[in-house]
Formats: C-alpha cells, sequence, structure tokens
C-alpha cells in the first residue's frame, strides 16, 4: 500500500496553510479535498471563477484566499480533488472514493481540515424547495456568479448572513428583507466581550459595515420571532409572527458548526461540549493534537475561529507534524510556532463577543409539528414524545426514530436534535452524548470497494 | 429563479430537455439557472427538494445522472452534454 508521511484533509484555509507550511519543512503531503477546486467554503472558486473587485464586501478574504491557493499549488503538495475521505482506520490507513474508483493509503500523521456546516435552523416548511441556507447561496455566487432573482428573504442571524446581503447589494440585488430572529437583550451582554474583541477590532468594523450598507439602502430589517416557508411543492410566501409576504427565496443561517463527522467516528478520539459556541468539538492541545496519536485537527473542524485562525492552525499542526515526522526538533518547532500562536491568540480574540451576539437559536422556539430530520422527515414532536418515553439521547433517538439515520447521517439535523433533547430532558447539552457517526461517512459504491480488492 | 452574472458555455440535459450550462460549475448550480428547484421526491412521504446546503451535506440534491442514481448535484461538476434526471423516491445508498 502507498506510504504518506503526511496526510491533509480538506484544501480550506487549514489544510492550504498546512499543506505549504508542511512541504516548506521538507515533509511529502497528500491533500484530499471532495470539492473541484481549493478554498474550501469560504475561499470557494477564488482566483477561478470568484473574483470580487477591490471593496467589494468580501473581497479583502478573498484576496487572502487567492494567497493560500497560489502557495499551496506552488508549494509541490500533491494535492487531490474530487477525492471524498469515507474511512480512516486506527492504524492510519485512509480510504477515499475518486474518480468512481476508491483509494488507499497509510498515513503516518494524518490532519483532518474539516471545516464547518451551517447550523440548521429548523422552521415550519424549510424542506420546500426555494428554502436554502444562506451559505449555499454564498457558494453559488462563488461557483457560479448566481444571483437570486424575485423576492429573496434572508432569515435567521450571524455574521454570514449580513455579508451575504452586502454581497448581493453590491451585485445590484435587493433582498426583500432581513429577519433577524436573534432574541433581544442579547447584546448588552455581549458587552462584556467588548475589550477582548478590540484586539482585532477589524471585525468589528467589517460587520457593522455590512449592516450600515444594508440599512442605508432601506432593505427592512425585522426583528422577529417566528417564521414559516408556506408554499405548494414550491416557496411562494413566508409567515413572519402572523403576518404573509410572497417570497420566492427563503435563506436560513444560524451561524456555523464544527464538521466532527469524522473525528466522531474515531473510537477514543475525545469530543467536548463548547458552551460558547454550542457545540460539540474535539479536544485539542494548542498544536492541535487530537487524544489519538498521529491525528490532529486545524481550522473551524477543531471548533469556530474563522478563516484567519483556521490558516494559523493549519501552519501550527504542520509544525506540529514536522516534530512527529523528526523533521524538526521539539526546540525547533517552538521557536517557528511562537509567533503564530502569538498571531492566533490575537485572532480568536473577538470570538467571545461573536459568540455572545450571536448565539444560536433556542430550539423551545421549534414547533413540535416542525420536521428537524430533513432525511426522515421526523419532527421535533415526536423527538420531544421519545424524551417522555425516556429516550436518553441523540444515539437512542435514532435507533428509535431513525433521526439522523438517513443519508446526511446527522450531518444537518445532529446539532438540532441535540439540542432539542437536551432541552426537553433539561440538561445541559454537553451531559448528552454526541450521536456517533459511522464509516463510511459518505456512500461508497460496491463497484469502488471492489475495484481495491483487485489491489490499488 | 438565480440569475448567471457570467456566460454560459455548453449544454446538459435535464429530464431530456436541453439547458444551458457552464462547465466545471456545479449541476445543482446549472439547474437552479435554468429555473428547476425541484431535484427529486422523498423516500418517505414523497414530498419535493432542491438542494439546501451546496456543500456536500445535507443529500437533498440528489439526482440521476447518467443513469447512476444518488448522486449529489452539488458535488457533480457540469461537462457538456451531461444527462441528469430527477430522482424519484429512491433511497440515498447508505441507507
Ligand atoms: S445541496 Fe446539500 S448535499 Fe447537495
Amino acid at each position: 500500500m502507498r506510504q504518506a508521511p503526511l496526510l491533509i484533509l480538506g484544501a480550506g484555509p487549514a489544510g492550504l496553510a498546512a499543506a505549504s507550511e508542511a512541504r516548506a519543512q521538507g515533509i511529502e503531503v497528500l491533500l484530499l479535498d471532495e470539492n473541484p477546486a481549493p478554498g474550501g467554503q469560504v475561499h470557494r472558486a477564488v482566483g477561478g471563477f470568484y473574483r470580487p473587485e477591490a471593496g467589494a464586501p468580501g473581497a479583502d478574504q478573498a484576496r487572502e484566499g487567492l494567497r493560500l491557493i497560489q502557495a499551496a499549488a506552488a508549494s509541490g503538495a500533491e494535492c487531490r480533488f474530487g477525492a471524498t475521505l469515507w474511512a480512516v482506520q486506527e492504524d492510519g490507513v485512509v480510504s477515499w472514493s475518486e474518480g468512481g474508483r476508491a483509494h488507499q493509503v497509510q498515513a503516518s500523521v494524518l490532519l483532518l481540515c474539516p471545516g464547518a456546516t451551517e447550523r440548521a435552523l429548523p422552521i415550519p416548511g424549510w424542506t420546500l424547495p426555494g428554502v436554502m441556507g444562506v451559505g449555499a447561496a454564498q457558494i453559488l455566487l462563488k461557483t457560479a456568479g448566481l444571483l437570486p432573482e424575485g423576492r429573496v428573504w434572508l432569515a435567521g442571524q450571524g455574521p454570514l448572513l449580513w455579508l451575504y446581503a452586502a454581497q448581493l447589494l453590491d451585485k445590484g440585488v435587493r433582498p426583500a428583507g432581513i429577519l433577524d430572529l436573534s432574541p433581544p437583550g442579547m447584546n448588552w451582554r455581549a458587552a462584556w466581550h467588548l475589550p477582548m474583541a478590540l484586539r482585532a477590532p477589524g471585525y468589528l468594523a467589517q460587520g457593522l459595515g455590512w449592516m450600515w450598507r444594508i440599512r442605508r439602502a432601506g432593505i427592512p430589517v425585522i426583528r422577529a420571532r417566528e417564521v414559516a416557508a408556506l408554499g405548494e411543492g414550491r416557496l411562494s410566501a413566508i409567515a413572519v409572527d402572523g403576518r404573509t409576504f410572497p417570497a420566492d427565496w427563503l435563506l436560513l443561517h444560524d451561524g456555523v458548526v464544527p464538521n466532527t463527522q469524522v473525528t466522531r467516528a474515531l473510537p477514543g478520539c475525545a469530543h467536548i461540549w463548547d458552551q460558547a459556541q454550542a457545540s460539540f468539538r474535539p479536544v485539542l492541545d494548542a498544536w492541535g493534537n487530537t487524544s489519538l496519536e498521529g491525528l490532529l485537527v486545524a481550522g473551524d473542524g477543531g471548533g469556530i475561529g474563522g478563516a484567519r485562525a483556521a490558516a494559523l492552525s493549519g501552519r501550527i499542526a504542520a509544525l506540529e507534524a514536522a516534530r512527529w515526522l523528526g523533521f524538526l526538533t521539539a526546540d525547533q518547532r517552538d521557536a517557528m510556532a511562537g509567533p503564530l500562536l502569538h498571531r492566533r491568540a490575537a485572532e480568536l480574540a473577538p470570538r467571545g463577543l461573536l459568540d455572545a451576539i450571536f448565539p444560536p437559536l433556542p430550539m423551545a422556539r421549534v414547533a413540535d409539528a416542525t420536521v428537524v430530520c430533513r432525511c426522515e422527515e421526523i419532527t421535533a414532536g415526536r423527538v420531544r414524545a421519545a424524551v417522555a418515553l425516556g429516550v436518553q439521547g441523540p444515539n437512542q433517538v435514532k435507533a428509535f426514530l431513525r433521526a439522523g439515520m438517513g443519508a446526511c447521517q446527522g450531518r444537518v439535523c445532529g446539532p438540532a436534535v441535540h439540542a432539542l433533547m437536551a432541552e426537553a430532558r433539561g440538561v445541559d447539552p454537553g451531559a448528552l452524548e454526541p450521536l456517533r457517526t459511522r464509516f463510511p461517512t459518505k456512500p461508497v459504491t460496491v463497484g469502488e470497494l471492489a475495484g481495491l480488492a483487485g489491489g490499488e | 429563479m438565480f440569475r448567471r452574472s457570467g456566460p454560459s458555455d455548453c449544454e446538459i440535459t435535464w429530464n431530456g430537455a436541453t439547458i444551458p450550462a457552464r462547465q466545471g460549475e456545479s449541476l445543482a448550480a446549472a439547474l437552479l439557472a435554468a429555473g428547476v428547484t425541484h431535484f427529486r421526491d422523498t423516500a418517505v412521504s414523497g414530498s419535493p427538494r432542491g438542494p439546501f446546503c451546496m456543500m456536500g451535506a445535507c443529500f437533498d440534491c440528489l439526482v440521476e445522472v447518467g443513469g447512476v442514481a444518488n448522486l449529489q448535484a452539488c458535488l457533480v461538476p457540469v461537462t457538456p452534454g451531461l444527462e441528469a434526471r430527477m430522482q424519484i423516491g429512491a433511497r440515498a445508498a447508505g441507507n
């Protein structure tokens, strides 16, 4: 079997920066990503289709992304795209599908940079075509230059919602309105984090800038409690606290959560509940080491920190990989990582404020009739009823109701079902065991597997 | 609809009808740009679905491409002449 000293999963900011840094230390690098091009979600299609003009919302970020992509391409790392990882064995054998074939390598050090996914915001009717994530709509803009037409509503909370709305305005699309679902009275509590956040004022200025742009353009910003998507076969209207508005698109956003689909499937890889971010994340040391030897995690997959912190974490983890592999002594690693650790701390300084301003929406608001598990079409009411019958946590409810057992394997419903159950039981979400995942984490065909048996 | 801010450069088919597309964009993007929002019907209740996450996580964009079912349209890159169809009720692989 082929050997890979360092295998990196994910070509977002963390993976790209890690690949460049590891190559600079002389390590042979294999980088896998299931997307057709590098960049991850934040830097999607940068340098390809997505080239925002200077001064456009998100342009600074795109420039940083382009630098990361170019550096990784020039580094000599072997980058494979359209490569979907589906299993990691305890002995370091990694399996993935690429071009309709299964492949395997034996990795000495494995660095996972799986990034984040949008947190589900279950509302009535959110399975109707015409309802999408704000992040999804932004991906369409970046990868294909697509702009939504008609009456476009954005609902939820979080920085991405405001950034995308600003990007739409910049492209001449006027959203019909923004439905701010964040609970009132949250902002003064956030003020506690302000002094820390001012260590990196760029983020605040940027975020306020987007919001100002939207208000100046006269886009209605409606503080709302409840939103429902209405329509037969396709979204045609929305109901906002009892008032109905015609709608062609409803874009939902409730922040992002670490993608822990692979780490949770690895026995012995410890995870903890992050109270501030209301999500599970793998337990990591400052270098990105997990509780399993030779397995590192960098970027948002280890806790939400944003693209810049992710790139720094990728470089830090690459230096640690270099130490593992004997390319650096611990002292050399420490010396090289010092400034990076410092910069990362500064990047993470505003996190407390952001987490406080944009807490995920409480599950108590999700009505019993609302579907939470889109794959198996399981409602919040059925999950609550299961709890009333004594079902303890997400792993039991999976067997009981099939929630989290569909094709997405809990990627979308997992955090919502978890929060719902904790609330119904009246316990801290950290007290419930997170949904266990299983390999293959993505579907793999029998044909692909048969190819493996034939020798790779 | 989603409107294109850039050019299309090839054609693909959806349920036998020709639609414009752009090489390398995702099949999901091409369909949305052509006004298609209904990609499949679910196996559980037969309810209509279209893409939701656009990043390979939700599996709501499943379609049939070249006779192969259960492909995530948001992860399938467009190639000229690609033939895609709506997926009706079939289970996703892995179930
Ligand atoms: S739209 Fe979610 S997997 Fe394709």
